[in-house]
């Protein structure tokens, strides 16, 4: 007996010294951490994100690596999971010793590692459209703050579309919430009234929409062109569509614009019935350039499926690695604060034929597009804005972010400089 | 050497003893290394080991107080990461308020996100949690008083086996679906987060990591004394005959469900204290926590440390939570496969969890070697009986048709 | 009089008949039916390929004002996004179609049909909203004399969305030739609704009071726009025409509320038929059987992707591929299920509990083995299409066909399944072996090969919830996540092991969900019915039907 439990707790300490014996790093490759799901809820999203940064990665060798060395990607699996989100970010920078991260999806994973990221001054790149209020030192935002997606949109529906009416229908998360906040901003700037705006959130992954299409079919009987903004999330958008479908409501009468929906989303439904409805995005697939033909092109080699699709986060990664590369070279090293100051104002090619600069607000600049659904799954680009949108990281039409900035760039360098008070404020270093 | 009749009953507890040590000796070890040894020596335990261990000390407080119901009382509750998520809520508002005018609006009172959705001033139920000492109240009178009502409620109206286990799962459900949403108050689902410190203590600071580790293990150290000492006392032994046979227990006139509740708060307390411990370390707490899913997790992690013996609980959820480590990073495509068969090969070949393995082998040892040990081993084989007495039987009698069942299963193939 | 208008009408019969004739070999020679020389198409159509969306608007304007039969095909073929035109040679455009393999190609000026064809040769003529809605509407206008009644419905309800005040003519003209009622009914409105906007100001007060009563959501928008306030000044300056709107409108608001009432009964039991599909399967496995698995929600999702897969194996023929599915996915759930009980359950019967645990671990496993065999993307289930669309009762209630067959669907599983308990010689083992396991034994029933039998048969029947269910959400895998702890609120809510119970416990809880949802919200409703269960179970904790007698005993 007790011999039994002293080898348990042999055997306890024993791995507890596994776990902290830091592995004698070999420094001759350059090490790309991916955090992204690969199972649970996200992995359904997350799982293509990780393929394209291998991809990327895997190009990148083939030029002959950075600054002379190899990359080597480093997967890790947080499984949907919030805090095991943070414990991975930590083991990555701390353990694997990762010199950039691609990662993260929802916002609240980003929040769950950005205290890590934060604390180890590591680097992170998060591709994901996003709800703004939020620049960090040490992570790189290259997908769309709210003007790059949600005001161009809505834009559209009313000068073009001529709507009147408007259903602002998201899952209940901050993303939505955030989003929505802007939009009724904006919206009764516009001067469109109080009982012409009707606001509905649900649960994640609804799937039982009777009731609220049926409800939005008669908010639409009011006499008004009426459309649906939708920041509906993930798995709950194809029950919606679905049901809108059913319930015969077609493109021409009420659209739907949606922000969450992108090709992959699509390529899990049937779309004859969608056809029309919207979606702003800052990429589509069907966007016709050169670089975007052979991004397509390698990225079907590269997962060994002509069916597969890309779509915008991908195509985020896709600025960001490059804009990384490009400030690694520029600033000769990996080191983070060496990058971080060498990326900014860094432009490389977007897929969409034009250009991507990384701003001091650690946000690019993007093309709004809004396009139609197909029956093939694919988005036909019907309006899209003059010229790239720099991304606004602190919205303009919210009151508690109206006076905030972010600039990166000396002397100010600060995420959350309030131009009033001249305080820069909430910063963790 | 004459003892108390306090310490008595852990002097009788072999394994517990030795687990002890372990504990802290772990308390001491771990925390000095990560302190004192430069970085790069080959002694040197990084801040990521020690957040990481100091989680799985609060995954093996939690598991204690599952298996302290389960294992003892039979009470399989699939809704335990709601008194773990409510104690870390508790927690969370603490650290959210000692905030103060450091969050991104610079709001000199309301927590960011209450700024952000435009609440004009504090809900009634955030007030006091400025107060440290106040929360750490709330820690355990929310869970407790949640656990007393749901088990007056479920146990008065003789609520058993998996009729308990699935409203259990409900109750959490519920809690998650509410606290998802926005306007609870809570956060919604990014919970809350971006902590700054703990008693004026910079939570990302090294020292204070250390300390947060000290406290857990010491926490749970207080714990496993806790529980040793109600399974031990007379009360255990009442928790027990409940488990075997229920009915028989309440017709020799006790009053079964008093014992139940008494039993079920203190395990939601526990649960409670560990969730507080464990939301400084990982530095966020939002309604994923009490996803139905996490419950079952942790019923998972006492079955495969043994149920009914608590230090199999402690040796469950570190094996598993490693194994989870270990796999998501080994292994990112294929690590539910093996987490998958390891619940399949525990609940098939290891009945009584690893522990129960262990001693196992450990009896086959020993009566391989009882010749040469003969004086010491009597003694041992003496305490391994009466720790035998505390595990649950290999059949379960809370199923009448089920124990028929499996006989007749036995009858059919012989 | 009377035999006058009898001959009349059996005339007019024989005159529409004939003209069905003449349209059909018309069809067939197209090339006689070419009324304008190919040029006057032509010269619009090439300007299509490059006009913006507000050219491309007038160039369907004038197409539609040519005489001639193919004017319809281009502007169907356009609605429909189908129409492409030739990458090589210039003036040939295309109306492309799938057929048996690949594409097919039809030349709208010839007919001429082109097999095989690579897409890639073509460029499509691209469509938009506003284009499609005036596309539609013209295509109506220009149906309203069609041969085919169906086709005149459909075109007389598409003009209900026109405010053309152009189309009061032909719409007028098309009321006077048209016989059947429903149409004329349909026609009646939209002239109605025309004339309540563009009519003088009587006219308009009269048509305002013929709209009196109609229930379509298009005569609803158009009396309330009359209503709109901006600026403290009414859109529409008439007092009068106010007057009548408000008053219509009101007099259809009652009857809009009572058909808003009855849908939601009907919401209410479609999401009750949806649950209890998902529960039945558990409701044997859980409630017969005694065993907690965790995996069958899992179950669920092998059935939807069992319909994908069959899906992908008979793509030309979607509207059959559920009635094959439905099959497959109860024997490949059911093999899975009678697997899972051989191989591990087997071993852990009287520790209910270890079930738990173990198919806990199963379910992992299955999740994993789809998201590695199929992608962790959802996949795209097409809906046949009998079942798209709803069945419009009146203008404000109608009920989609999907979650009608699902409803039909589950009450035809649950009584197939009763029959199979109460009727069969399996099903009387299964009860007896239930009832008494070693009695059972000594009466000769191989209880361990029964144990197989019914635990496949309640995974079997999860697999035939998975093709309902794979018309109305995700196929991924995910899925059976979503509705496992629906399912065991449902069979515990309505008692364990008893079909009557697991019935009226879907039904309540998803009446119950759907009364709540519009005055509560869809989460607050779901919370709720939680406690709702919680605070039941308290008061009656063997569920609603509980089974009496020493089975009952602990």
């Amino acid at each position: 007996m007790k011999k039994y439990t002293k080898s348990i707790g042999v055997g306890f300490s024993a791995m507890a010294l596994s776990i902290g014996a830091t592995l004698v790093q070999a420094a001759d490759t350059i090490k790309v951490g991916v955090l992204h799901s690969l199972s649970g809820t996200m992995a359904i999203s997350e799982t293509t994100l990780k393929d394209t940064v291998l991809m990327l990665v895997e190009e990148q060798n083939k030029k002959g690596g950075l600054l002379g060395k190899k990359l080597e990607a480093v997967v890790a699996d947080p499984a949907s999971n919030w805090p095991l989100f943070a414990e991975k970010a930590r083991e990555l920078l701390e353990k694997e010793k990762v010199d950039v991260v691609f990662g993260c999806w929802t916002s609240v994973s980003r929040k769950s590692v950005l205290p890590v990221f934060e604390e180890l001054n590591g680097l992170l790149f998060y591709p994901v459209q996003y709800e703004g209020e939020e620049s960090s030192k040490n992570v790189f935002y290259t997908g769309a703050a709210p003007n790059q997606q949600a005001i161009p949109a809505v834009d559209y529906l009313m000068n073009e579309v001529g709507v009147e009416r408007w259903v602002l229908a998201g899952t209940d998360y901050v993303y939505p919430r955030t989003t929505n906040k802007i939009l009724e901003a904006y919206l009764k700037a516009k001067g469109v009234a109080e009982k012409d705006i009707m606001i509905n959130y649900t649960p994640f992954g609804h799937s039982d929409w009777q009731s609220i299409v049926s409800d939005i079919k008669k908010f639409g009987t009011a006499g008004s062109k009426t459309a649906v903004v939708s920041t509906i999330n993930g798995d709950a958008n194809v029950p919606f569509y679905k049901e809108l479908a059913n319930q015969g409501i077609s493109a021409e009468d009420i659209p739907v614009v949606a922000f969450s929906v992108g090709e992959e989303e699509l390529s899990g439904l049937d779309t004859k019935p969608l056809v029309g409805h919207l979606a702003a995005w800052n990429y589509f697939m069907s966007v016709d350039s050169d670089t975007n033909t052979d991004f397509i092109d390698s990225w079907k080699a590269f997962i060994k499926d002509a069916d597969r699709v890309t779509n915008d986060p991908m195509e985020a990664h896709y600025i960001g690695f490059n804009m990384w590369v490009e400030a690694v070279k520029k600033a000769g090293s990996t080191e983070v604060d060496e990058v971080s100051d060498a990326i900014i104002g860094v432009t490389v090619p977007n897929l969409s034929g034009g250009f991507a600069t990384m701003m001091p607000n650690h946000h690019i600049t993007k093309p709004v597009l809004i396009g139609e659904i197909q029956d093939d799954g694919q988005f036909e680009t019907v309006w899209q804005t003059a010229g790239a949108v720099m991304g606004d990281a602190w919205s303009d039409f919210l009151d508690g972010s109206k006076d905030i900035t972010a600039d990166w760039t000396a002397p100010l360098a600060c995420g959350n400089y309030n131009v009033k008070t001249g305080k820069c404020s909430g910063q963790n270093y | 050497m004459k003892l108390g009749p306090v310490t008595q009953f852990l002097m009788n507890d072999t394994a517990g003893k030795y687990l002890l040590s372990v504990l802290l000796g772990i308390a001491l070890v771990i925390p000095a290394l990560n302190l004192m040894m430069p970085e790069g020596s080959a002694l040197h335990v990084s801040t990521y080991t020690l957040t990481l261990l100091g989680k799985y000390l609060c995954y093996a407080l939690l598991a204690l107080a599952v298996d302290l119901i389960w294992g003892y009382c039979g009470i399989l509750s699939l809704g335990h990461g709601a008194f773990f998520a409510l104690g870390g809520y508790a927690m969370g508002m603490y650290l959210m308020r000692q905030i103060g005018d450091r969050g991104v609006y610079g709001h000199p009172e309301l927590p960011d996100f209450m700024v952000f959705l435009n609440w004009e001033e504090l809900p009634w139920y955030w007030f006091g949690f400025d107060n440290f000492f106040f929360a750490m109240i709330i820690v355990a009178l929310v869970p407790g008083i949640l656990a007393f009502v749901f088990g007056w409620l479920a146990f008065r109206s003789r609520v058993t086996g998996v009729y308990l286990s699935i409203i259990t799962q409900a109750l959490t459900y519920a809690l998650m679906l509410a606290f998802f949403r926005n306007d609870m108050g809570f956060g919604g689902n990014n919970g809350l987060t971006d902590f700054k410190d703990l008693l004026g203590y910079n939570l990302q600071s090294d020292t204070t990591r250390a300390v947060l580790f000290v406290a857990s293990a010491l926490s749970l150290v207080l714990g496993y004394i806790l529980c040793r000492y109600i399974v031990s006392s007379k009360l255990g032994r009442v928790m027990v005959s409940v488990r075997d046979a229920e009915s028989r227990t309440r017709f020799l006139g006790y009053r079964v469900d008093k014992f139940k509740l008494f039993v079920f708060v203190v395990s939601a307390v526990l649960a409670g204290v560990a969730g507080a411990l464990y939301v400084p370390q990982v530095g966020i707490i939002n309604p994923g926590e009490f996803s139905p899913i996490n419950s079952i997790e942790i019923i998972i992690w006492v079955a495969v440390g043994g149920r009914g013996t608590l230090y199999g609980a402690i040796v469950g959820a570190v094996l598993v939570n490693y194994a989870k480590t270990y796999f998501t990073a080994a292994f990112p495509e294929l690590w539910l496969f093996f987490l998958g068969a390891l619940f399949v090969v525990s609940t098939l070949y290891l009945p009584r969890g690893v522990v129960g393995l262990a001693e196992q082998i450990l009896e086959k040892w020993r009566s391989r070697h009882a010749a040469s040990l003969e004086t010491s081993g009597q003694n041992a084989t003496g305490q391994a009986a009466s720790a035998r007495d505390h595990s649950p039987p290999e059949d379960e009698k809370n199923d009448d048709a089920g124990t028929n069942r499996k006989s007749a299963v036995e009858l059919s193939t012989n | 009089m009377r035999m006058s208008s009898v001959w009349l009408k059996r005339l007019l019969h024989v005159t529409a008949v004939m003209t069905l004739l003449t349209v059909n070999t018309f069809m067939i020679a197209r090339e006689s039916l070419a009324a304008v020389p190919d040029e006057e198409l032509l010269a619009p159509m090439a300007e299509l390929k490059s006009a913006n969306f507000s050219k491309k608007a007038q160039l369907v304007v004038d197409l539609s004002n040519i005489e001639d039969e193919r004017v319809l095909l281009i502007l169907k073929g356009m609605l429909g996004g189908d129409l492409y035109y030739s990458k090589q040679s210039a003036d040939s455009f295309f109306v492309l179609s799938s057929g048996e393999s690949g594409y097919l190609a039809q030349n709208v000026l010839t007919a001429e049909m082109l097999s095989d064809i690579s897409k890639r040769d073509y460029k499509k003529i691209s469509v938009n909203n506003s284009l499609r809605r005036l596309l539609r509407e013209t295509l109506a206008s220009l149906q309203l004399r069609s041969p085919n009644v169906e086709t005149r419905i459909d075109a007389a309800r598409a003009m209900m969305k026109s405010d053309d005040e152009s189309n009061i003519k032909p719409l007028r003209q098309a009321l006077q030739a048209e016989e059947s009622a429903s149409v004329k009914k349909l026609l009646a409105v939209s002239e109605s609704m025309l004339v309540a906007r563009y009519g003088s100001s009587h006219e308009r007060v009269d048509a305002i009071g013929r709209l009196k009563g109609e229930l379509y959501p298009e005569v609803r928008s158009l009396l309330a726009g009359f209503l709109i306030e901006r600026d403290g000044a009414f859109l529409e300056a008439d007092s009068d025409v106010r007057k009548a709107a408000a008053e219509a409108l009101a007099s259809i608001e009652d009857l809009v509320a009572f058909n808003k009432g009855v849908e939601n009964v009907y919401f209410g039991i479609s999401l009750g038929a949806v649950l209890l599909l998902a529960a039945v399967g558990l409701s044997i496995t859980f409630g017969v059987m005694g065993v907690i698995n965790m995996a069958h929600g899992e179950m669920i999702m092998l059935g939807a992707y069992t319909t994908f897969v069959i899906q992908q194996l008979m793509p030309n023929h979607i509207d059959y591929s559920l009635l094959v599915a439905v099959p497959a996915a109860f024997l490949v759930s059911g093999l899975v299920g009678v697997i899972i009980e051989r191989g591990v359950i087997r071993h852990l019967y009287g520790r209910p509990l270890e079930t738990l645990l173990a198919t806990f671990g199963i379910s992992l496993i299955l999740q994993q083995a789809v998201r590695t065999i199929f992608s962790p993307l959802n996949q795209s289930v097409s809906t046949p299409s009998w079942m798209s669309g709803s069945l419009e009762i009146n203008g404000a209630l109608s009920l989609t066909y999907n979650r009608l067959y699902i409803i039909i669907f589950s009450l035809m599983v649950l009584f197939a399944l009763a029959m199979l308990l109460r009727k069969t010689l399996f099903g009387l083992q299964m009860r007896a072996v239930t009832q008494n396991r070693r009695m059972a034994s000594s009466m000769g029933i191989r209880t361990g090969w029964l144990d197989a039998l019914t635990f496949g048969l309640g995974s079997g029947i999860a697999g035939i919830a998975g093709v309902a269910l794979s018309q109305l959400t995700n196929v991924g895998p995910n899925l059976g996540q979503a509705y496992i702890i629906d399912s065991f609120m449902v069979v515990v809510f309505g008692g364990v092991g008893n079909l009557v119970g697991t019935f009226v416990g879907a039904m309540s809880l998803g009446i119950a969900n759907k009364m709540m949802e519009p005055f509560a919200g869809a989460v607050l409703a779901k919370i709720l019915v939680l406690v709702v269960i919680i605070l039941f179970i308290q008061k009656y904790p063997r569920g609603m039907f509980a089974l009496k007698g020493r089975a009952a005993e602990d």
